[in-house]
């Protein structure tokens, strides 16, 4: 298998992400991981559960208190949106259009350090109220929760960054399509943890 | 692209330096097999020692040979070294040398992780061992319970969580690494009804090391924060809760053991069909009762928390769930039975284990039943016959299939034989001890002795039982010491064996010429039942392989330093961790440690690596295998 091989949008794959071996391992095995991931994040879900609200007595800080929905809508809507991007971006990759892919990359890139900018001043604001992470077993389940997302959005940041920068001048080849893809795979679960970390932490701390 | 011009598989002589460089470069998945095999080889040897420090202080009643305080260190570490630094990685190691093989693959699917799966295992294990040399080893039993933990003072408990994230890490990615060898790597007609039983006893492991190992990084990391910056996730009076470490710990630590107990299945049901010369015996039902155990494994972790006071119908839930486990262990045992029923048997060193594993293992399930009985577990909870049972199944089933695989597979490994008469002397003395030193803790038990007791009273009436138990314990550390003497004798006198050396071998791997060319199979095999290799030696083909393809350029991977690299790096960012808010410089070196292995992931993914292509006209000329 010539890696370098150049392709046109009429020879370019249906598929090309699954046309090597070695993508068709990629893929599987990226699969395999997010289903470890799930549980890794079913773990930190359960043990938040647990220690919602739980503190040493008299604890001042409450999920009815402490959380402000406008905020986190605005970061929802923002990483939905560049779960959506990196839809288009795949499509563009699949249609042989380069440069359409990295644009649309860019963009969920932006939208990510938006979230990203909306999350740190977050943290910052609850650590400034005096609900740091040794504050409670509330304050230690949280702040791991939702900062384990924020570490993934972080690495999922870096890898589409590296990927767009090191294949700029290169265009697409059978190599670098599984690494777009997984690296979009990864994106989108990132967006599906928050979708759940809105529900369970932000809507059913303020509304339930 | 690196071209490749002349290839040999036969071994040259190769200077210890570059010798060494290959070792630590390797991602071929039958030098990282000796890898796993040597490292756990020496974990096992070193938990050994422990378990042999264990029984020369309980030998006696008030014995002061070790304080109460090491022997609390000896008894954790013994049981962490030989669950995840030595049965595992053994395991391990069987499973990368016969696996790809087995399935007709020239390697398996991600052979650059294959590597970095072994440095973070073999990290891990050394980083956990240094605690005895950096202050003390972790006192709180291989479960770490966190009321105790917490209140641990020194490292201890922070070389325990910290080691065992890095090895846990390395697990996680050889058992992704297997799913996908095994699901995509097949050769064509490897239907998965026709997959060897140690190919599915792999596959379903892995399926288990998936799912059970991310619980046990979260708990880990709670253990972590906790203890070293300044979380409350078990600490009571910041309302923390400690039960959350238990469930997380046997989310994970019930799955464990089906991850260990499986693959021994696997070669067990390898060797009885070897060497009755007969094919498995009900092989569909193997499999599915392989799989059904994989999935009632998830579902029974709280019958290690009968005590713990669920409730009556949590307790009775999770209790009939172990006891159906059961059913497709029993269901197995019949079928090896059967196998041998009528069989033209071989009594050879790996069947000898084969067949000393059912009655001792038997005897360990019976027990687990009984525990199963919730309310008899208020009555053996933490003692002795908790003990004798789980050395039961561990080591009468664990530890008898790595042994029985050490000879099983040696030839194929090494492509030498081990002495059968000091592997039968081996077996017998470590199998009658093996019965000596645990079948009387069922009785130390029942009279009331609890586990983890660094002594006892004379008075107490469990002074010969203990005396005979650590007798027993002797015998078994003969055992070992002869299985040492015979490796030596067998890689100094270094007799090749060459292809087939049972004679009887039904699978692919003992179709393949020996020694193994390092790029497996020169032509992609075609498969063509359960049992290929038998099929076609029934046939008379001689080259005991009929050919998918025909003969093409091979794609191989290059070597690597950056596992190595990547893995020295959270080594180092490990310390930085575990001294921090101690030391000034904990923070810099843990951002340092972090930095190498984040540069050396940025190296590997900038860097394209293609790998190299043997070429046609080399491999016609490649006489590799022939003695």
């Amino acid at each position: 298998m010539d890696f370098n091989k150049k392709y046109t949008p009429q020879s370019w794959p249906d598929h090309p992400e699954q046309s090597t071996l070695e993508g068709k391992n990629k893929f599987l095995g990226f699969w395999l991981f997010l289903g470890g991931e799930t549980v890794l994040f079913a773990s930190l879900f359960a043990t938040y559960l647990a220690l919602k609200n739980k503190g040493p007595s008299g604890m001042e800080f409450s999920t009815n208190t402490l959380f402000e929905l406008p905020l986190v809508f605005v970061m929802t809507m923002l990483l939905l949106t560049s779960s959506l991007t990196s839809v288009y971006a795949m499509y563009h990759m699949k249609n042989h259009n380069f440069r359409g892919m990295q644009t649309w990359l860019a963009i969920t890139v932006i939208l990510g350090l938006a979230f990203l900018g909306f999350e740190i001043y977050e943290f910052n604001h609850y650590v400034h109220l005096g609900f740091t992470y040794g504050q409670s077993a509330f304050s230690s389940s949280f702040f791991t929760l939702v900062g384990t997302h924020g570490l993934h959005v972080v690495i999922g940041l870096g890898w589409i960054i590296l990927l767009m920068v090191r294949n700029a001048k290169r265009g697409f080849s059978l190599y670098n399509a599984p690494k777009y893809y997984t690296a979009s795979l990864y994106w989108h679960f990132i967006d599906v943890v928050w979708v759940f970390i809105f529900t369970v932490v932000y809507l059913m701390g303020v509304v339930g | 692209m690196r071209e490749v011009k002349v290839v040999s598989s036969i071994a040259k002589k190769k200077g210890f330096g570059a010798t060494l460089w290959d070792y630590l470069t390797t991602v071929d998945h039958k030098k990282i097999a000796i890898l796993y095999l040597a490292a756990g080889g020496l974990f096992f040897v070193i938990g050994g020692i422990e378990a042999m420090l264990i029984r020369i202080q309980l030998a006696k009643p008030d014995n002061d040979f070790v304080s109460a305080g090491l022997f609390n260190e000896i008894i954790t570490m013994h049981g962490t070294t030989m669950i995840f630094l030595a049965a595992m990685p053994i395991l391990f190691g069987y499973m990368n040398a016969v696996v790809p093989l087995q399935i007709g693959a020239r390697d398996v699917a991600f052979p650059f992780l294959n590597a970095l799966g072994f440095w973070m295992f073999l990290f891990g294990g050394i980083f956990l061992n240094l605690s005895w040399f950096l202050g003390g080893a972790p006192d709180a039993g291989w479960t770490s319970y966190a009321s105790l933990s917490l209140a641990s003072p020194g490292h201890g408990i922070d070389f325990y969580a910290l080691g065992l994230q890095i090895s846990g890490a390395g697990t996680y990615i050889a058992g992704i690494n297997f799913l996908v060898t095994i699901i995509n790597m097949r050769a064509p007609g490897m239907t998965y009804m026709r997959m060897p039983l140690m190919t599915w006893t792999t596959f379903v492991a892995s399926a288990l090391i998936l799912f059970a190992f991310p619980p046990l990084t979260i708990g880990l990391f709670f253990m972590i924060f906790d203890r070293m910056f300044g979380a409350n996730f078990f600490d009571h009076t910041m309302g923390g809760n400690t039960i959350i470490w238990e469930h997380l710990f046997w989310i994970f630590g019930h799955p464990e053991v089906y991850i260990l107990i499986l693959p021994a299945f696997g070669i067990f049901s390898e060797i009885f069909a070897l060497f009755s010369r007969k094919r498995l015996f009900g092989y569909s039902s193997m499999v599915f009762a392989v799989v059904l155990i994989g999935f009632l494994g998830f579902m029974v972790w709280a019958h290690h928390m009968f005590t713990v006071g669920l409730g009556p119908t949590a307790n009775a839930i999770f209790a009939v769930a172990t006891m159906a486990i059961a059913v497709p262990t029993g269901m197995k045992i019949f079928n090896w039975l059967l196998t041998i029923w009528g069989g033209s048997i071989k009594v050879t060193t790996p069947m000898l284990y084969a067949l000393g594993f059912i009655p001792s293992f038997v005897a360990g399930g019976v027990t687990g039943v009984m525990q199963a009985a919730a309310p008899l577990d208020y009555q053996l909870h933490d003692s002795y016959f908790i003990v004798a049972h789980f050395h039961y199944v561990i080591v009468g089933g664990v530890v008898l299939a790595i042994l029985a695989a050490l000879h099983l597979y040696w030839p194929l490994m090494f492509n030498q034989m081990l002495s059968e008469k000091l592997g039968k002397w081996t077996f017998w003395f470590f199998f009658i001890g093996f019965h000596l030193t645990f079948f009387i803790q069922h009785f130390l038990g029942l009279m009331g002795m609890p586990r983890r007791v660094f002594t006892f009273g004379a008075n107490q009436g469990w002074d010969l039982f203990n005396a005979i138990s650590s007798f027993g314990a002797i015998f078994m550390a003969i055992g070992v010491i002869i299985l040492v003497v015979n490796i030596i004798i067998t890689v100094v006198k270094n007799e090749k064996v060459g292809n087939d050396p049972w004679e009887d071998g039904r699978t692919l791997e003992w179709a393949i010429p020996q020694p193994v060319p390092f790029y497996n199979f020169k032509q992609t095999p075609l498969v063509r039942g359960l049992d290929t290799f038998w099929i076609e030696k029934q046939e008379g083909n001689k080259e005991g392989m009929t050919y998918a393809e025909p003969l093409s350029d091979i794609h191989m991977p290059n070597n690597s330093f950056i596992p190595f690299v990547m893995t020295f790096g959270l080594f180092v960012a490990a310390f930085g961790a575990l001294y921090n808010g101690e030391k000034d410089w904990a923070i810099p070196v843990l951002v340092l440690g972090l930095a190498i292995t984040l540069t050396s992931m940025a190296v590997r993914s900038l860097k394209d690596d293609h790998g190299y292509h043997i070429h046609k006209e080399d491999l016609m000329d490649d006489e590799g295998g022939k003695k």
